[in-house]
């Protein structure tokens, strides 16, 4: 059965620059998907419960202050501890090449940085669903 | 006129000529555009400026319309302010990079305050996690402003604080500080952002909801008109609405149209409109397109004085100025070939001094990676250096003036925001055309536009999508000590053991009773600041009063 | 799809009676998107269902119902009510995809176990999302909320279909845009229980309000219909067709007014009004309820469901079996004007008589059983 690919784009941590967010939000609607946007300063415990509610199957967080750290691997922690393990959790903003590694082993799947075509994200994203 | 129907007639052939060669030697592409889209014609002749008054529109340097800049002998007189834009961590390491750039002939100083600061939220708030000292220096109280401005003597240096909807603290604790060192408040000079209506369709660092926002600015508007009457009130920011996608044409209307806003609410709050508005000051983005940036800031100057001078009647040529602070633009910046960014941020400098800016932030090559090192800033300010000594750019004013480009775009780029600010004054001004939506709309349509631009290839940007190559992880990038945070509130503990808490608690009270009054919010600021009172207690009273603002989300 | 909860429909109904979040935004989930395999689970809750009282909230664009929703839902939870919203945004006819924003504005609601908020698109089909919509309120009845709310935008019937789900319908107005009743006006005005004009702060508040009540009471007069209309005023006169102007004239004009649904003003981003407005909810409903009205309003809703669900049913089973090929060809000559609609229809019952009944041979229903 076809099914909508349902995501979550998120903008977890106090920065403002959203435009990348609903870039992503954007593209993601037009390659047919559903997106639940949440708008600024998103705690991780709000990200997640919008998640679980909304049974997305992505969660796409968009940082560019440096708190990434920080705030993404909260997201996953809170998620294994709710034990959900079907979400796919991505990134992108201003993030240093140099934390991918520590991310991915938080369980962000993959970072987008700037300049990232947005068909990337449309593609990794129907490639990698965890359901 | 006679000339000009003797050369319609040449072009006419010429133009006959070239399309028949075309078919041989076709051009690179169908249509040229500008950077911001706009169409962009083959040639440019004084036909293209037919039934304009050079005198009116153009006019002479330091006069009204302003069209060629504001001083009449512009960098023959000195050269802008070149301010870079820096904050860091703790005051401690920022008081240090201040001296740096003062010590490498910086001749303003810049602060960047991290994203709680920016939110009224104190460093040791649940928000706060993760966010303290990232993208700036994270001020709590009057004892972390003490440390930031330690050993710089705030009568002699002029000081831009990138700050907005707590502005009116952060003023507060510099005018503490200032009178610590012995500084009274006449002999302060430097600006505050204060714009806080960008910050709803833009920047996103918001506290309160319009309308007590718009209050406590014309509260700062009132008090420094007394207080402190050097200071810059305010600095309209078009800056974000660029980075946030706009065209250039709509950086300058929704600026403008921003400013409108202020000029109606202190006007309304009783103001004299001479009183404040030569000390309204503007801050513009500058992007590649270095001859549509040119025309750009020439634009809003032009129009920014007819909007002073005859919408609000404003007297006082010093009103009708549009003096204007310049930024490279972030976003223009790539990941890839970091380097290459040197280039970018020197053409665009470069557009903001032929545009006639007051003062300039170059930005370093590896800020789309991280805040910068202090070898990419160092780069960035001698990108202006040579600019300013080198390149011959600022040895005359407005050096484009009378190109038949450069004045055609600026025509149109002035004709096309008039279009957008009667379009918000149908909507019923800014503030409610942001309510609507409207603006955010309008930017976001122009970001997505953008973005599919590059990825079909329509717009090439080197490195990214044209000529990229394979590259290794970027080394040596700046990286913030995590453990800020804990040290802020550390500091914070300290603090609230140490200080008078009566006297702290009678102060806040006050402010509390100012916020529901219809007195002047700034002396019972000043008053809790001097208290050391935290920033988020006072914005905490403010919040309590005012209410927070809700994002009107459009996508 | 991953299979959590799946075989166990007994499980499931369990654990979305718990008020286990993941059970219930899964259970959505799989009845949104019609999967077969919820169904199960769907029938043993169904007698769970019919405690929630179920809100409806529509009103044209930008007049507010989030932030309303997101107020009422504060106030609510303030009584120690549980609420779930049920949020629709619709999906693009082109791509099909949506963004759903509008759990934005209820970001005050955050964290609060009490309350659960799901954004559904309406993907397409207006019978589906009518289904979908019907399906999560029932699952966060279920699952115990106490207030279930819908808010949908009231530009279409579609809208109007999903709203008159509900118990109690609020149609939010607001002053300046343009002609302002005009986006309440058209069919959707005999709904609405309870008139909100938001934004009341804004010039010309008290105006639409006066044009929201001359209309109520013309419509009242006229038809003397609108059962909804008529009903949230008071039970008596619902069904009497000699509710003429004559009739309506002998009557006390106070008792009068006071049946005409209540029109209510509110400044949703202050929260002012707010607590009337749940008040006037909440009074509907124990009219609703005294009345037996409650019973009779979800009857009809029921059998609207019915008919549409077996509509839906029909016409997939059709076009699944012969006629659904000959449906095709007659389409065709349709087109080409070989033939006329009511010949096409009479040759499609034609073949539905010589099959028997369009559901016959159906053995699947039962999940218990073998499927087809």
């Amino acid at each position: 059965m076809e099914r909508t690919i349902r995501v979550l784009v998120a903008k977890p941590g106090l920065d403002g620059h959203d435009r990348g967010a609903k870039v992503i939000a954007r593209a993601l609607r037009d390659a047919g998907m559903e997106v639940v946007y949440t708008g600024l300063r998103q705690t991780p415990e709000q990200i997640v419960q919008a998640a679980v509610q909304e049974d997305v199957d992505v969660i796409a967080m968009s940082i560019l202050s440096g708190a990434h750290n920080h705030l993404f691997p909260r997201v996953t922690e809170l998620l294994a501890e709710k034990k959900v393990d079907d979400v796919l959790v991505i990134g992108g903003g201003v993030i240093p090449e140099g934390d991918y590694e520590f991310l991915k082993s938080k369980g962000i799947a993959a970072i987008f940085g700037p300049g990232t075509p947005t068909a990337t994200t449309v593609e990794f994203i129907r490639t990698h669903l965890k359901r | 006129m006679s000339g000009n129907e003797k050369l319609k007639a040449e072009l006419a052939r010429w133009s006959a000529g070239v399309e028949k060669s075309l078919a041989k030697h076709p051009e690179r592409r169908e249509r040229f555009v500008t950077g911001s889209k706009a169409p962009v014609e083959r040639l440019y002749t004084p036909v293209d400026l037919e039934g304009r008054d050079h005198l009116e529109d153009i006019g002479l340097p330091g006069e009204y319309p302003f069209t060629r800049g504001v001083q009449s002998t512009m960098y023959r007189g000195r050269f802008w302010t070149m301010r870079q834009y820096a904050g860091f961590a703790t005051a401690e390491e920022s008081n240090k990079r201040y001296k740096y750039l003062l010590e490498q002939g910086q001749t303003g100083l810049s602060v960047a305050f991290d994203l709680p600061t920016q939110i009224g939220y104190d460093s040791d708030h649940p928000l706060s996690a993760g966010e303290v000292g990232k993208v700036g220096v994270a001020i709590d109280s009057l004892a972390d402003m003490e440390i930031l401005f330690d050993g710089i003597p705030l009568d002699k240096v002029s000081t831009s604080m990138t700050i907005n909807a707590p502005a009116a603290v952060l003023l507060a604790m510099y005018i503490a500080v200032a009178e610590k060192q012995g500084v009274t408040p006449d002999k302060l000079n430097g600006t505050i952002q204060n714009d806080i209506l960008k910050e709803y369709v833009a920047r996103g660092t918001y506290i309160f909801p319009p309308e007590p926002s718009m209050r406590l600015i014309t509260d700062i508007f009132a008090y420094c008109s007394k207080e402190v009457p050097a200071w810059n009130t305010i600095s309209i920011s078009g800056y974000h609405i660029r980075e946030a996608g706009s065209t250039a044409v709509q950086e300058v209307a929704f600026t403008l149209a921003d400013g409108i806003a202020y000029v109606e609410a202190a006007i309304k709050a009783g103001l004299d409109v001479d009183e404040f508005a030569p000390r309204l000051s503007f801050f513009f983005n500058a992007h590649n397109d270095l001859f549509e940036e040119v025309a750009k800031f020439r634009a809003a100057r032009r129009l920014w004085a007819k909007v002073m001078k005859e919408r609000f009647g404003a007297k006082s040529p010093k009103s009708w100025m549009l003096r204007f602070h310049t930024q490279t633009g972030g976003s223009t910046l790539t990941a890839q070939q970091p380097d290459n960014n040197v280039v970018r941020v020197a053409v665009q400098a470069l557009a903001a001094v032929l545009g006639g800016t007051q003062s300039l932030h170059t930005n370093s090559r590896d800020e789309a990676l991280a805040l910068p090192t202090e070898e990419s800033v160092r780069i960035a300010l001698r990108t202006q250096q040579i600019i300013a000594n080198e390149s011959g750019a600022a040895e005359t004013v407005d050096p484009l003036a009378g190109s038949y480009y450069v004045e055609s775009l600026t025509n149109r780029i002035e004709d096309e925001a008039w279009n957008y600010i009667r379009k918000i004054d149908s909507l019923g001004g800014a503030v409610k055309a942001i309510e609507h939506g409207f603006v955010q709309q309008e930017i976001q349509d122009a970001a997505y536009a953008y973005q599919m631009d590059v990825e079909s290839g329509e717009r090439v940007v080197v490195g990214l999508n044209k000529f990229q190559v394979k590259e290794a992880a970027p080394e040596g990038l700046l990286r913030v000590d995590p453990s800020v945070g804990a040290s802020q509130a550390a500091k914070l503990e300290a603090l609230r053991a140490k200080r008078d808490s009566a006297r702290v608690e009678a102060a806040l009270a006050s402010l509390k009773a100012a916020s529901k009054s219809d007195a002047n919010l700034m002396p019972p600021i000043v008053e809790a600041v001097k208290a050391y009172a935290t920033l988020g207690e006072i914005c905490d009273v403010l919040r309590a009063t005012f209410g927070e603002y809700q994002q009107k989300v459009t996508i | 799809m991953g299979d959590r909860g799946a075989p166990d429909p007994e499980g499931v109904v369990d654990l979305i009676r718990a008020g286990d979040a993941r059970t219930i935004a899964r259970a959505i989930t799989r009845a949104e998107s019609g999967d077969p395999g919820v169904e199960a689970a769907l029938r043993l809750l169904h007698r769970h269902t019919g405690k929630a009282h179920v809100v409806g909230v529509t009103g044209p664009p930008g007049s507010g119902k989030s932030t309303l929703v997101d107020k009422l839902v504060k106030t609510y939870r303030e009584r120690g009510l549980s609420v779930g919203v049920v949020a629709v945004d619709p999906s693009s006819p082109f791509t099909g995809g949506a963004v759903l924003g509008d759990r934005i504005r209820m970001q005050g609601r955050a964290l609060d176990e009490g309350v659960f908020i799901r954004s559904l698109a309406t993907r397409g089909s207006l019978g589906g999302l009518s289904k979908a919509c019907a399906e999560t309120v029932r699952i966060l009845d279920a699952a115990g909320y106490e207030r279930v709310i819908i808010e949908t935008v009231g530009v279409g019937q579609s809208e109007v279909d999903i709203v008159k789900l509900a118990d109690s319908v609020l149609l939010v107005s607001v002053p300046g845009l343009g002609d302002d009743i005009q986006a309440i006006k058209a069919g959707v005005m005999e709904i609405g229980d309870v008139f909100v004009v938001n934004k009341a702060d804004r010039d010309g508040a008290d105006r639409v309000v006066r044009e929201i009540r001359a209309m109520l009471e013309t419509a009242w007069v006229n038809t003397g219909a609108g059962g909804r209309l008529i009903a949230s005023g008071g039970a008596h006169h619902a069904a009497s067709p000699s509710n003429t102007a004559a009739g309506v004239a002998d009557e006390d004009p106070h008792a009068f007014l006071a049946k005409l649904p209540p029109v209510l003003k509110t400044v949703a981003e202050t929260g002012e009004g707010v607590g009337a407005l749940v008040e006037a909810v909440e009074a509907h409903r124990a009219k609703l309820v005294e009345s037996g009205l409650l019973e009779e309003r979800r009857k009809a809703n029921a059998a609207a469901e019915l008919k549409a669900a077996l509509a839906a049913r029909v016409l997939a089973r059709l076009e699944a079996g012969p006629a659904g090929a000959e449906l095709l060809r007659l389409a065709g000559e349709l087109a080409t004007r070989e033939r006329d609609l009511y010949d096409a229809l009479e040759t499609l019952e034609g073949i539905l008589s010589a099959s028997g009944s369009p559901l016959a041979g159906r053995s699947g229903t039962n999940p218990g059983q073998a499927g087809d």
